[in-house]
């Protein structure tokens, strides 16, 4: 058979079947491959797309990119409903069959040992973001809209005050997200079973409003999930300025770090 | 202060799961980490240089 192999994920066998219509990257439908006890989720890919070279292009292409990392997490998430699947960095590629068996031999003490690290568990992602009111005294002219007061900013005096105080808000604002991000951050570990920190997301990549305080994972049993979710919504205050996105439920994608250094496999 | 729970997912709370997550094996086809974060890294650029042309390339997938 030609074309390379595009692994997924690792799983133990599950019963349930796959979604028949069920694509994964380029188009292909993912099959499953047994070994040791252990399946590697796979699809076969063409070899002029996923070969080393057109591979290190593509993943600079922001399209390419985006198409195959949304259908890797599709099949990622199809997954997820019939099993815990072991979630494989993006563009894990084979030569062949034989190759994804001989990776399942090299490491199958630790997929087996991850696996039941976190059968049964779901990863929540939650990011806090603080959100200072827009600087008014960074327009000329509008100064009457500062705090409400009426009054404009007559003299080179009154604008600079208006202005000191309008930045001291922002510190505040951002002071109060920052200790509140680190309150969530404790109460939210405490509950998970295990917990993540992200790089904080620049505006520029998400496009979201505001300063990304806390970008972190969170390990939940998929049971206690509800409670986790409705831990998160109790744990808002009223201050204003501060906003919390919760995603998931995720693959334990955060949660495969025990071994993320390999060891070193003689070729 | 509002909690947002977002259904479609954001490319980028993707990436941070597929490019910094994931187990990492060695592929016959052999990315390394280090050549993934600099992937990252041309992201950052790229869309910094996109963003001057398009207004919004990180909207809604089609």
């Amino acid at each position: 058979m030609t074309g390379l192999r595009y692994v997924y994920a690792i799983c133990r066998p599950f019963r349930s079947a796959l979604q028949r219509q069920l694509t994964g990257v380029a188009g292909s439908p993912p099959k499953q491959l047994t070994h040791h006890g252990l399946i590697a989720v796979v699809s076969t890919v063409p070899e002029t797309d996923f070969a080393e070279e057109p591979l290190r292009a593509h993943l600079e292409d922001m399209e390419w990119l985006t198409a195959t990392a949304r259908a890797h997490q599709t099949v990622i998430d199809a997954l997820t409903v019939v099993t815990t699947p072991l979630p494989l960095r993006l563009a894990t590629v084979f030569r062949d069959d034989s190759g994804v068996r001989t990776m399942i031999e090299a490491r199958e003490d630790d997929f087996r040992r991850i696996l039941d690290r976190l059968e049964g568990r779901v990863e929540w992602g939650v990011k806090v973001y603080a959100e200072p009111e827009p600087t008014e005294a960074a327009r000329p002219g509008e100064g009457a809209a500062a705090g409400g007061t009426g009054r404009t900013a007559a003299s080179g005096r009154d604008y600079l005050r208006q202005r000191r105080t309008q930045t001291r808000a922002r510190e505040d604002v951002w002071q109060k997200a920052a200790a509140f991000a680190g309150r969530l951050h404790e109460t939210l570990s405490a509950f998970a079973e295990d917990s993540r920190l992200h790089a904080p997301q620049s505006a520029a990549l998400s496009g979201a409003s505001g300063q990304n305080m806390l970008n972190a994972a969170y390990l939940v049993p998929r049971r206690d999930s509800e409670e986790f979710v409705e831990l998160v919504d109790r744990e808002k205050d009223d201050a204003p300025g501060i906003r919390v996105e919760l995603t998931g439920p995720w693959a334990a994608y955060s949660f495969t770090g025990e071994f993320a250094e390999e060891p070193e496999v003689e070729p | 202060m509002t909690v947002v729970e977002r259904r479609e997912i954001a490319l980028v709370d993707l990436l941070d799961r597929l490019l910094a997550g994931g187990v990492v094996v060695t592929g016959d086809i052999t990315l390394r980490i280090a050549d993934v974060d600099l992937v990252r890294i041309d992201l950052n650029a790229l869309i910094s240089s996109v963003n001057e042309q398009v207004p919004s390339p990180w909207g809604e997938p089609a």
